[in-house]
């Protein structure tokens, strides 16, 4: 099984056509693509962080400043900035546009993913972060719209869970 | 020296500057020489001062962002200084006050106390002006060389560890993080 890459320059083509212009990532399998099409666009910014807690710093920087921003990350990394997500965004009122690879569920075929895969959701509503999925190509870019609607009057975290059928070929 | 006097002596450079601080006794301190609207003090999310500095950095890239971290919360987020470095962002000096200490969260040593070097690990780390300051004239100096530099600087102070004796003001995080974020849209402008 391969990483779409005509999902993948569809999910660009979406954050840029909704104005996204710094986005913090750090990479796995199914993001590859998607975050070197983001590296390419000058006009957009890419930052490669070491650890995803670091991108929430990064998108409260350019939202102070004005900027749209998003962090491109693995359910994992959702795990790792647990602490940011309510002790930054949370406290300091931040919209984050959260785009999170939802690696271990079904049609995921790796076993290390499956545990990650089971506590996401009920991390997210543990958290109050509102969150959507992102299957298919024809409700991408009406989902992501929202999603940032929602993140901007809420000033609050949002999360758009990639999900394999989308990121996977069939 | 005295982090106090460090921040004291450089108020002046900062005045017009977009600057962001970890919580604590630097957030204490520099309220206490003067709150301005271009300061944004990060009461909590240890270790992220650096990382909104260059969320901040990258979306004004006209601006030089001046970051007030500590030796506790760099050591929380090391990977800051590889991420900065390998952004390509000249524009953060990013000043670490090392007093070897936990201060603010009762005082317990840390690893700066023993061993490690933080501008060794900035150094090794890709940041392409790294410096290290022992007396207030050295902090100075080395705060204005850096605020003239297009290159991306971590400066580390080494204080005393001593600090406020009060850890609240009566300065609200709302109100200042939506007062800041109104002076930083209007460099945008």
């Amino acid at each position: 099984m391969r990483v779409s890459e005509t999902n993948s320059r569809l999910l660009y083509q979406t954050m840029k056509a909704c104005g996204i212009q710094v986005v913090s990532a750090l990479p796995e399998s199914w993001l590859v693509p998607v975050i070197r099409m983001i590296g390419e666009d000058p006009e957009m910014k890419l930052i490669r962080v070491a650890k995803e807690e670091e991108g929430v710093g990064i998108s409260a920087g350019a939202h102070f400043a004005g900027k749209k921003s998003a962090m491109v990350i693995p359910n994992h990394g959702l795990l790792a900035a647990v602490n940011p997500i309510v002790s930054l965004a949370h406290l300091y009122k931040v919209p984050l546009m959260m785009f999170i690879a939802y690696r271990g569920t079904f049609g995921d075929t790796y076993p290390w993913h499956t545990p990650g895969g089971t506590v996401t959701e009920p991390l997210l509503q543990a958290l109050r972060v509102p969150y959507t999925f992102l299957d298919s190509p024809g409700s991408l870019e009406r989902r992501v719209r929202d999603a940032q609607e929602l993140a901007a009057a809420s000033l609050l975290p949002v999360a758009l869970l990639l999900k394999h059928e989308l990121m996977m070929e069939a | 020296m005295k982090r106090i006097e460090c921040l004291r002596a450089v108020y002046p450079q900062m005045e017009k500057r977009v600057v962001v601080t970890i919580m604590g006794a630097v957030a204490i301190e520099l309220q206490s020489i003067g709150h301005r609207e271009n300061f944004f003090y990060l009461q909590h999310a240890m270790g992220l001062a650096s990382s909104i500095g260059l969320g901040l950095a990258v979306s004004l890239p006209e601006e030089t962002i001046v970051v007030l971290d500590g030796d506790g919360s760099l050591l929380m987020n090391l990977g800051t200084l590889s991420t900065m470095a390998l952004s390509g962002a000249g524009n953060i000096v990013h000043v670490v006050f090392d007093n070897q200490s936990y201060l603010s969260a009762g005082g317990s040593p840390t690893a700066t106390s023993e061993r490690a070097d933080l501008e060794g690990v900035a150094r090794a780390s890709g940041i392409a002006r790294t410096s290290s300051a022992r007396s207030v004239e050295e902090f100075q100096t080395a705060f204005a060389s850096a605020l003239d530099s297009d290159k991306l600087t971590v400066l580390v102070a080494h204080v005393d560890t001593s600090g406020p004796s009060d850890w609240l003001t009566d300065l609200g995080l709302l109100e200042n993080r939506f007062q800041f974020a109104r002076y930083c849209q209007s460099l945008a402008k």
